[in-house]
């Protein structure tokens, strides 16, 4: 029955090749390294081909229509409301895409391993399943298990092929996410069994379509969990979900993690690391903290009864200070990986920012949406004053706005943001936002290209050298040249250089987010300039200078320093990707928009 | 789709196309072959010059060219329902720059040809040559990429793609630190400039929804829209002026105004093709073009001939006559001819800013064309002086001279009396990182070949380099009359003047602008006349001043043939004769095409160009001759063409000012003080070997030494920038905040974390193991002592069940009572 409707249900059957393949790799004789690496390889491809066919399913759907594309349900734990639901729109299926494309190559790479090769290729692919299955998956029982799921495979990887401080990096990897993870798995169970009650269903429910229905607006005038307020509650989940996908991103000041658990990771993990991991926590937030918990996300907060905040604006500062101290913190390091793997936490904060700027306007839609025009002007930062109220004769007679009554006040918000959308302000924000969240996820994307590049590339040179101190470097471009071309030509669309994708995704987040929180993005732009600074560092520091004897005594006589094919088959992909995203954005940017303007902001606008 | 791409809408994405492809060729194909590698790049450039101008000379037969504009566009990104086209124009002011940008690069790329095929560095691979090219190609295809744009990203993509070429360019020696350095140098310095141009687009983009120049700049409503403070914008600035000060902002990186002027003479250690790109044809006309291009949205929300002056133009005046006038001063001190030429550079891109300052749209777009062609002259002219020069210096060595001058060591003193500190330190290649703290004097260094203290009478050596150099320099300096830089010149001082020649449409106290910009170019033109005409006296005038100069030489072909210079080591001047003499020319009867190639092939690759170029600085300039110029009316007729052309770019065309006397009469002034100063101090009695700068004498050491040191300029921006974003990064960042703060934190709840878990674990050892202990040892024991009760004997077992019954009973009987 179920293998019958294997046609309808390639998502489900992308989820679990990798994890067969693991499997059967696992089986195979332990003394024969080579065989492991080749059968884990073509095991690898299938999912690939897969998920670019579903890819170009995905690409050729209609623009305009709304859900999820390839879904299927059935069964899972019905006693505790707990369903097998899959299905992928342009977001997610642009990250499946990813995941399917670097895990084949991450394979390729990890032919470098002589110490059980089989055990690490296994784990990749076990670690493709939770990847892919945290993407597709729309369930919230599902999404937990492959979100922990991801983390055993990486932690074995860095704790046994890792470097030499791979005790410490792999123990605060795993500590680190684990504790992020118990928070979000407290608010999942409180959740599912607070919507499946308000949507009387006698148990609890993780379909997230149901919680999107129920959730966010749930008991907004009254009512109680446990003894407590539905607001306190909900903030106190929406602060669980926040920190453990914040943990994931990171989110500055969430990062420390990053830098240890990249650089000693092996490459392979590494390139999975940074070019997938980080992205599931950005996707949290995209799938989950945003359209859940918009009031809490965007809504106006006091601190102290002093300061005034919301989480959208602090979002965008956490964002600011990643991409500007991540940058800053990566100029300072010695260590060539060390430098790539603080290089995410500033390209990461693009996201962030991109999301900051969406989370805002869509918490200020939602709002429109359940008539509450008064919050939706806080969430933009505006506020009635009493200009407003001298500008319609009906209510200029109350004086001030502090005299109006709960209903007038609606009303006069409700013709404030009416003037608003007809003088175009709110439409340019909206528009701006979309644009900014467009220019997230796509950065997403780009970044999962160049980082896992880099690392490629800097695994590739510590492969053969031995070292990855920058100071020891030096000269090395015309020692190793075709080295020095790749290198070059990813640190450049790292840096954001026109024309190679990460320029792409970085414009539209400044583009978007720049109307909405100007001072921060002017802030940030301090973060894009040492982006320049220490990309350059790194190629100075490797490249430039003269030819070092040393090293080219040791590339003639004792291991070749230059890249090995194995090494440019695995990077030419990426590097081919970097140059066509570059270029011709629109071939994945046309998916995300669609379900960028569909799936989230045209829930409201009724688009 | 049937698209025609011959046709003149579809045109110029071949021409940017080319370049690019064979940037892509070189280096994925035949980059080990070097010749093919240069024909293949030249070859591409010629064929984009060919349809560049097919396109320039269709343009100008079109009827009302501004409306009837060329250009296509493909769908490039999906934003919301919106849809970002990406495509090209080709209007009056991209016509004009089409004409320019090939023609120049072609000559550039004919130039290279010859300059690198002796160029004295190879790397293991023997791919520099090749590389060089490559590079070169894909600078050309950005630039043109920039010209043909039809919106503001395309622009800025071809933009930074030329800031990373000239990055690797200016780095071409990657082993030499001070190419090195001077390439992060002048890519960092217009990044800073270019973060703000991004926010820039992106801010535009957001207001306006689109980048397309057309959509903007011929929308009178939007371009309303962003000038008015009321309606866009933040803290009382239009959204217009804020663009547009980030746009200026971005323009003062890449062409080198203050002050991030500091990277384009270091950026000299380049190549000289590639000074001649960055400085002429290209990178920093870029930054030039730009704001030419930008101006509408610029003057937006201000009526700039009326002195209502908008902040970007304000940032633009002041700033570029700042530059022009201050470049110019730094222009006088000058050794190096390359830096000459790089301060003049700067200084005469402050003219075109601080032209566009005060609202003179076509000058400043007249300026940047006619400026271009006689400074791709100069640079070119000098890289064949530094060659003859560099040739010289091997001429002289093979024939036993080995008194060469030396180059100036670190610690040592400089003929001009002040100490040369050498390189800086690396900063982060010690094993203990220290705060690098820059301080002493820094003199650059100067090359021997490029120092005109060593030059000198040159003129006999290279003749035809003499007199292109000549009309390059007559230009640059504004010679009356004939020269392109004079027209152009004279067509900004005719803006500046506006506030005395038109005084009815301004109140003359709110011309201050117009004023300060006037002045400031008055005194940089006649500075420019006289630098520019030392460095002319100085190379080619008198009696050679080093054996470098006095062997000084074009042409090719005696230092690679090793085994003749072995014969003639020590036939003294023979060797000399033998190779300038025994070569027929053309016209001789016994000339042999093969022979005479062999030794003229540098020669000619280098020179004839020059010959093009010099055609071009004299006559660019008479396009643009004011209808009412006495006399000349009557040969150019009744329009400024180039005013007539380039107006139309705009929607609104600028008016043509009357003709007026004074302009004219300031630039015939400026030139003359300058002009005739240079000639006393230098062209009348030439410069002797070993013999004092006069100009030393007349400012003083001091005031010399200070010019030298770039006013110190470059060590400020040290001090503010680079120290303290270093010490931040190291000391507060990676270790302050990352490590002791965050991580510190993460320990100590680690360490709480585990001081709980250590007090649970002796709580389960006391109470829980206490208590999982105590009761299997309570049982072991109470089995120990009931052990004797089996004792196996059957009576005690049936007095013991006998007294339990009796027990038992007794207790029911207890119970039933």
């Amino acid at each position: 029955m179920f293998f019958e409707d294997l046609g309808n249900n390639l998502l489900t059957v992308l989820v679990f090749l990798p994890v067969l393949g693991a499997a059967v790799v696992a089986l195979l004789p332990k003394d024969q390294p080579t065989l492991a690496r080749w059968v884990a390889l073509i095991l690898s491809l299938p999912p690939a081909i897969l998920a670019i066919g579903l890819f170009i399913d995905v690409l050729n759907a209609d623009p305009s229509a709304t859900g999820f594309y390839h879904e299927y349900t059935t069964e899972w734990f019905p006693q505790i409301g707990a369903s097998w639901t899959v299905g992928v729109d342009g977001i997610s299926m642009s990250m499946v895409l990813l995941t399917a494309i670097l895990s084949p190559l991450g394979i390729l790479i990890a032919f470098e391993h002589i110490n059980n090769p089989r055990a690490v290729l296994a784990l990749l692919l076990l670690l493709e399943t939770a990847m892919i299955g945290v993407f597709v998956t729309l369930d919230m029982l599902a999404f937990f298990v492959f979100w922990e799921l991801g983390l055993v495979p990486m932690y074995f990887l860095i704790n046994q092929w890792g470097g030499a401080n791979r005790e410490y990096a792999s123990m605060k990897f795993f500590i680190y996410t684990m504790a992020g993870s118990l928070g979000l798995l407290l608010a999942i169970q409180m959740i599912a069994w607070t919507v499946g009650d308000a949507s009387n269903l006698g148990g609890p429910t993780f379909d997230l379509a149901t919680w999107y229905n129920v959730w966010p607006s749930l008991g907004r005038d009254s009512g109680e969990i446990l003894g407590f307020s539905y607001g306190t509650v909900k903030y106190y989940a929406f602060l669980a979900f926040f920190i453990a996908f914040a943990i994931k991103i990171p989110v500055w000041p969430f990062h420390t993690w990053l830098p240890d658990a990249h650089t000693e990771a092996p490459t392979a993990g590494s390139m999975l690391l940074a070019g997938v991991l980080l992205k599931q926590g950005a996707y949290g937030f995209i799938r989950f903290v945003i359209p859940l918990f918009p009031q809490d996300f965007a809504g106006p907060r006091e601190l102290l009864g002093v300061i005034d905040f919301s989480f959208a604006e602090v979002f965008a500062i956490l964002a600011m200070l990643g991409i500007v101290l991540g940058a800053f913190g990566a100029w300072a390091q010695d260590d060539l990986k060390k430098l790539v793997a603080y290089s995410s936490v500033n390209h990461m904060g693009f996201v962030v920012l991109g999301l900051a700027a969406g989370a805002m306007m869509y918490g200020a839609l939602w709002a429109q949406s359940i008539d509450e025009p008064d919050m939706a002007l806080s969430m933009i930062n505006q506020e009635l004053n009493n200009d407003d109220l001298l500008e319609h004769e009906t209510y200029a007679r109350f004086g001030t706005v502090d005299n109006l009554s709960s209903t007038d006040r609606r009303d006069l918000a409700t013709l404030k943001l009416n003037r608003l959308r007809e003088e175009g302000v709110l439409p340019r924000n909206e528009q701006s936002a979309l644009v900014a969240m467009n220019g997230a996820v796509l950065q997403m994307f780009n970044h999962g290209l160049s980082s896992a590049a880099m690392f490629l590339l800097v695994g590739a040179l510590y492969h053969k050298a031995h070292t990855r101190d920058l100071r020891r470097f030096g000269g090395l471009w015309h020692i190793i040249p075709v080295f020095g071309f790749l290198f070059v030509f990813t640190s450049m669309a790292s840096l954001g250089l026109p024309g190679l994708n990460g320029f792409t995704s970085e414009w539209l987040v400044v583009s978007g987010a720049f109307p909405l929180f100007p001072i921060i993005v002017l802030v940030s732009m301090i973060g894009l300039l040492m982006t320049g600074a220490y990309i350059l560092k790194g190629i100075q520091k490797v490249l430039h200078g003269p030819v070092n004897p040393d090293w080219l005594e040791y590339h003639e006589h004792h291991h070749s320093l230059e890249i090995n094919l194995r090494e440019t088959i695995a990077v030419a992909p990426l590097v081919v990707l970097m140059l066509v995203t570059g270029l011709y954005p629109n071939w994945i940017l046309e998916v995300i928009n669609a379900s960028v303007t569909q799936n989230i902001f045209a829930v409201f606008t009724g688009g | 789709m049937d698209i025609n791409w011959l046709d003149a809408n579809y045109l110029p994405w071949l021409i940017f196309a080319l370049p690019l492809l064979s940037f892509v060729v070189i280096t994925l194909f035949i980059g080990r072959y070097k010749m093919l590698s240069g024909v293949v790049a030249a070859g591409a450039v010629f064929v984009s010059w060919l349809l560049a101008w097919a396109v320039f000379f269709k343009t100008t037969a079109t009827e009302e060219f501004g409306i009837n504009a060329y250009g296509s566009s493909f769908e490039w990104m999906d934003l919301g329902a919106a849809v970002f086209r990406m495509g090209v124009l080709v209007d009056p002011l991209t016509a004009v720059m089409l004409f320019m940008v090939p023609l120049a690069m072609l000559m550039i790329f004919i130039y290279s040809l010859g300059y690198m095929a002796a160029y004295p560095h190879d790397d293991p691979h023997h791919t520099r040559f090749s590389r060089f090219f490559a590079y070169l190609s894909l600078f050309a295809g950005a630039m043109l990429t920039l010209v043909v744009s039809d919106n503001l990203l395309l622009l800025f993509m071809g933009w930074e793609v030329m800031g990373l070429c000239s990055y690797l360019l200016i780095g071409f020696i990657i082993e030499r630190k001070s190419a090195y350095q001077a390439a992060v140098k002048a890519f960092m310095t217009t990044r800073v400039a270019d973060v703000f141009f991004l926010v820039g687009i992106g801010y535009l983009f957001a207001e306006t929804q689109t980048l397309n120049f057309r959509e903007i700049f011929w929308n009178p409503a939007v371009l309303e829209r962003l000038g008015n403070p009321e309606e866009t914008g933040f803290i009382g600035l239009s959204a217009a002026a804020i663009i547009g000060s980030f746009i200026v902002l971005g323009t003062f990186g890449k062409a080198a105004q203050f002050p991030f002027h500091g990277w384009l003479p270091d950026a000299m250690e380049g190549p000289t093709p590639v000074s001649a790109m960055i400085h002429a044809a290209a990178m920093v006309s870029a930054g030039v073009f730009l704001v030419v291009r930008m101006f509408p949205l610029l003057e937006a929300g201000g009526q700039v001939h009326h002195g209502d002056y908008t902040l970007p133009l304000i940032l633009m005046g002041v700033v570029g006559s700042v530059t022009a006038l201050g470049a110019a001063m730094l222009g006088v001190a000058q050794n190096d001819i390359k830096r000459v030429l790089a301060y003049s550079t700067i200084s005469q891109l402050g003219f075109m800013i601080a032209a566009l300052g005060i609202g003179a749209y076509i000058a400043a777009a007249f300026h940047l064309i006619t400026h271009a062609f006689f400074k791709a002259l100069l640079f070119m002219s000098s890289g064949a002086v530094i060659h003859a020069m560099e040739h010289g210096e091997h001429h002289a060595h093979d024939l036993g001279h080995h008194d060469l001058p030396h180059r100036v060591q670190p610690g040592e003193a400089t003929p001009w009396g002040a100490t040369y500190v050498g390189p800086e330190g690396d900063v982060a290649s010690d094993e203990e990182w220290q705060p690098h703290v820059p301080d002493g004097i820094q003199l650059s260094f100067v090359a021997v070949p490029n120092d005109l203290q060593f030059m000198g009478g040159l003129g006999k050596r290279i003749p035809v380099t003499k007199w292109a150099m000549l009309a390059g320099t007559l230009s640059l300096a504004g010679a009356p009359l004939i020269t392109a830089g004079f027209w152009s010149k004279d067509e900004i001082f005719a803006d500046s003047l506006l506030f005395l020649t038109d005084a009815e449409a301004f109140d003359l106290g709110a011309a201050w602008l117009h004023m300060l910009v006037f002045t400031c170019l008055v005194f940089a033109a006649t500075l420019t006349a006289f630098y520019s005409m030392r460095m002319w006296f100085l190379a080619f005038t008198g009696e050679p001043r080093s054996i470098m100069a006095e062997h000084a030489t074009l042409m090719s072909g005696h230092h690679s043939n090793e085994h003749e210079h072995d014969e003639h080591q020590a036939e003294d001047h023979d060797h000399e004769e033998h190779h300038e003499h025994k070569v027929a020319m053309p016209w001789q009867p016994d000339f042999n095409f093969g022979t005479w190639w062999a030794t003229y092939r540098d020669s000619a690759l280098m020179q004839g160009p020059l010959v093009v170029l010099a055609f071009f600085a004299i006559t660019a300039g008479w396009v643009g001759i004011h209808p009412d110029f006495p006399i000349l009316r009557w040969f150019t007729g009744s329009t400024n063409y180039y005013h007539d052309f380039v107006g139309e770019t705009l929607l609104e065309h600028p008016e043509t000012i009357d003709f007026s006397w004074i302009p004219v009469l300031f630039s015939f002034v400026a030139f003359g003080i300058g002009a005739t100063i240079a000639w006393f101090l230098y062209g009348r009695e030439p410069l002797k070997e070993n013999e004092q700068d006069p100009m030393i004498e007349v400012m003083g050491q001091p005031a010399w030494v200070a010019l030298q040191n770039r006013l110190d300029i470059d060590n400020v921006w040290l001090r503010i920038f680079y120290m303290p974003f270093e010490i931040f990064a190291r000391r507060v960042v990676a270790i302050g905040i990352d490590k002791e703060t965050i991580d510190g934190l993460l320990e100590g709840i680690g360490e709480v974390a585990t001081f709980i878990g250590e007090t649970f674990k002796r709580f389960n050892r006391v109470f829980i193991d206490g208590v999982g202990d105590g009761i299997p040892m309570l049982i072991g024991l109470g089995g120990n002592r009931f052990r004797n009760i089996q004792s196996g004997r059957i009576q005690q077992y049936l007095l013991f069940t006998a007294l339990f019954l009796i027990a038992i009973g007794a207790f029911f009987v207890a119970q039933a009572l």
